[in-house]
């Protein structure tokens, strides 16, 4: 079978590849985007933005400090967790008592900062990043050429996005933020510091956004354009998925990237609005989502 | 007519004959600005007034906030522009064409968004305004990172050249008359009023007996056309339909110029529109990155400045209404 579909598998597989891989970053993405929606009831209209911050400082730690790829791993989403704590701290919880729109429009605002300070430093063209020497090469699977730091990728964000279901379902603190999402004043009155793990989840969700960016960093090239190019699909997977379930959102965002994967295949043209033609489809026959529950 | 507008405390005694007043003034200062200012900017203003007025309608008025509405208003400019350069249209009949377009699309994306509310319903309109970017990107007649350059500007009605600055100038500012008469007559109508009552308590609408959904897609409609009127009227004046009238970026421009204006304000809108493309035409000249101001607005109007320019003046002005 050198055919499939009359597709040479190479090709096929290459994309589904590289579409698991988009569905990684949807996945990684909207677990932050659901995470913070679900505490501070704010969309975060920043996290493509901070999803780039991630990036760069991966990038700048690189060229500026030699801080190779797995300092910057930790380094750059503890720098994002952190720049999300100031902005927190600072601003969004002046609007917790305000309608929910205006969150929308503070972190919107922020990411046009952002994104225009970047691109004002470092132009709109990309700079290249190295994989690291530990994943460099490939295996030959047989059927496909799988490159290491593609599979990597795929891995360490499954891992990631397991883990966070794992302390947000399965632990104690995971429970009180629960807990705290669902009555956050009954919360409080047990003696939990509810304003405190506000901004903490707010942390981070940002800290996955940054996380994901020094993942990407290798794979597409450093810009300050990367963010705002993903997450509007990002928006429209967590409106697929609905954002109420946790596991949903990591489910949706590899599932669509799979299936923006085969569209490139199949029908290279519509590969770009695949996503959102879906979303359409899905909101007429399920509003609220494949996991999200009617309120 | 004004009594209508009672059911919001903001509109006392006499405020009735000071709206006719300001109305009379900004007219008679619209008509004698070209003989002050550029024309081309003032229609730049005017064209982005009408967009912010549209725009308004929905989130001022009904409380829904489209994240998207930079693809009606840039489809409606490739409309136009498509019919009159390669199509030969007459001007009027290629700003029907785009406004009617936009309406078309207002009903496709209303029907899918007020499926939800809120946050979601600004989510779903960002991203089908983003699959009408990608549309247009890759759609054969919009001629891609081009655009459609060069657009003839024709003459009005077989009886007005376009070609004559002020000409224009005017054509352009009647058609902003008649759409911002339009909004005013659609705010004060008791269909305007319904609309209040779905942005206050949709569920006691509901209960009321108004089916809102229908409601909100009429507004909606309504709004995704007068974003197209002023779309088109933009590829005419500038002879240009691009990309950037579809970017998201363009979607957060009309937010910010509404927001800082003053939303749910008539007026705002218009101050809002002019303010921000001052700013960016200042910009221009300077080494100041644009997104970054225009961001920071954003950030300062949001934490303490939410009633915008109008919003704020009208709740000075004594018997204010509390921000949203």
């Amino acid at each position: 079978m050198s055919h499939l579909f009359g597709i040479p598998p190479q090709a096929l597989f290459g994309q589904l590849l590289l579409g698991l891989i988009n569905g990684s970053f949807y996945a990684l993405l909207s677990l932050g985007l659901a995470v913070i929606f679900g505490m501070l009831n704010v969309v975060n209209m920043a996290h493509g933005a901070l999803y780039m911050v991630g990036a760069f400082v991966a990038w700048l730690l690189l060229t500026n400090a030699g801080v190779g790829y797995w300092g910057a791993l930790v380094l750059a989403s503890l720098v994002v967790g952190l720049v999300g704590l100031v902005l927190e701290r600072t601003m969004l919880r002046r609007l917790y008592k305000v309608d929910h729109l205006y969150g929308l429009l503070l972190t919107f605002g922020l990411a046009l900062i952002f994104e225009g300070a970047f691109r004002h430093q470092y132009g709109v063209s990309g700079q290249p990043y190295p994989i690291p020497d530990l994943l460099k090469g490939g295996t030959n699977l047989g059927f496909m050429y799988l490159p290491t730091y593609r599979g990597w990728v795929v891995v360490a964000s499954l891992l990631v996005c397991l883990g966070t279901w794992y302390a947000i379902e399965r632990t104690k603190l995971g429970a009180y933020l629960r807990a705290a999402t669902e009555n956050p004043t009954l919360v409080q009155a047990f003696g939990i510091n509810v304003p405190v793990m506000v901004s903490l989840t707010y942390g981070f969700g940002v800290a996955l956004a940054g996380l994901a960016g020094v993942l990407a960093a290798p794979i597409y090239q450093v810009s300050p354009l990367m963010g705002s190019n993903i997450i509007i699909v990002v928006f429209a997977v967590v409106v697929i998925g609905g954002m109420g379930s946790i596991l949903g959102a990591i489910v949706t965002g590899l599932g669509l990237g799979l299936l923006e994967g085969l569209t490139k295949v199949f029908y290279p043209e519509a590969s770009n609005i695949v996503v959102f033609v879906i979303m359409a489809v899905v909101l007429m026959v399920k509003p609220a989502g494949l996991f999200g529950r009617e309120k | 007519m004004t009594m209508q507008t009672q059911a919001l405390p903001r509109t006392g005694m006499g405020t009735g004959s000071r709206k006719a007043l300001l109305l009379g003034g900004g007219l008679l200062l619209a008509l004698a600005a070209p003989f002050l200012l550029y024309p081309v900017f003032l229609m730049k203003v005017l064209c982005f007034a009408l967009f912010a007025c549209a725009f308004n309608l929905l989130i001022g008025f009904a409380g829904l906030l489209s994240f998207g509405h930079a693809a009606f208003f840039g489809s409606a400019a490739y409309i136009a522009a498509h019919t009159v350069k390669v199509w030969n249209w007459a001007p009027e009949f290629g700003l029907i064409a785009a406004t009617a377009v936009a309406g078309l699309m207002g009903l496709v994306f209303g029907l899918i968004a007020i499926r939800r509310q809120g946050i979601y319903f600004a989510m779903i309109t960002l991203a089908l305004s983003q699959m009408v970017f990608f549309l247009a990107l890759q759609l054969p007649f919009t001629h891609g990172e081009d655009g459609i350059q060069g657009v003839p500007h024709g003459t009005l009605f077989g009886l007005f050249d376009l070609n004559q600055p002020l000409t224009m100038y005017y054509a352009v500012l009647a058609i902003f008359v008649g759409g911002f008469a339009l909004i005013w007559r659609t705010v004060h109508s008791p269909f305007g009023q319904v609309l209040k009552a779905i942005r206050e308590n949709e569920p006691r609408a509901v209960s009321l007996g108004y089916r809102t959904d229908r409601y909100k897609l009429v507004a909606f409609v309504l709004s995704a056309s007068l974003a197209g009127l002023a779309g088109g009227t933009k590829a005419l004046v500038f002879q240009l339909a691009s990309l950037t009238d579809v970017t998201w970026q363009m979607s957060g421009e009309v937010v910010l110029m509404t927001l800082l204006g003053g939303m749910g304000t008539l007026f705002g809108p218009v101050i809002g529109a002019a303010l921000v493309v001052t700013l960016e035409s200042y910009l221009a000249s300077t080494s100041l990155p644009v997104p970054v101001v225009i961001g920071c607005i954003f950030v300062v109007c949001v934490l303490v400045f939410r009633r915008g320019i109008v919003g704020e003046i009208v709740a000075r002005s004594g018997r204010g209404r509390k921000p949203s």
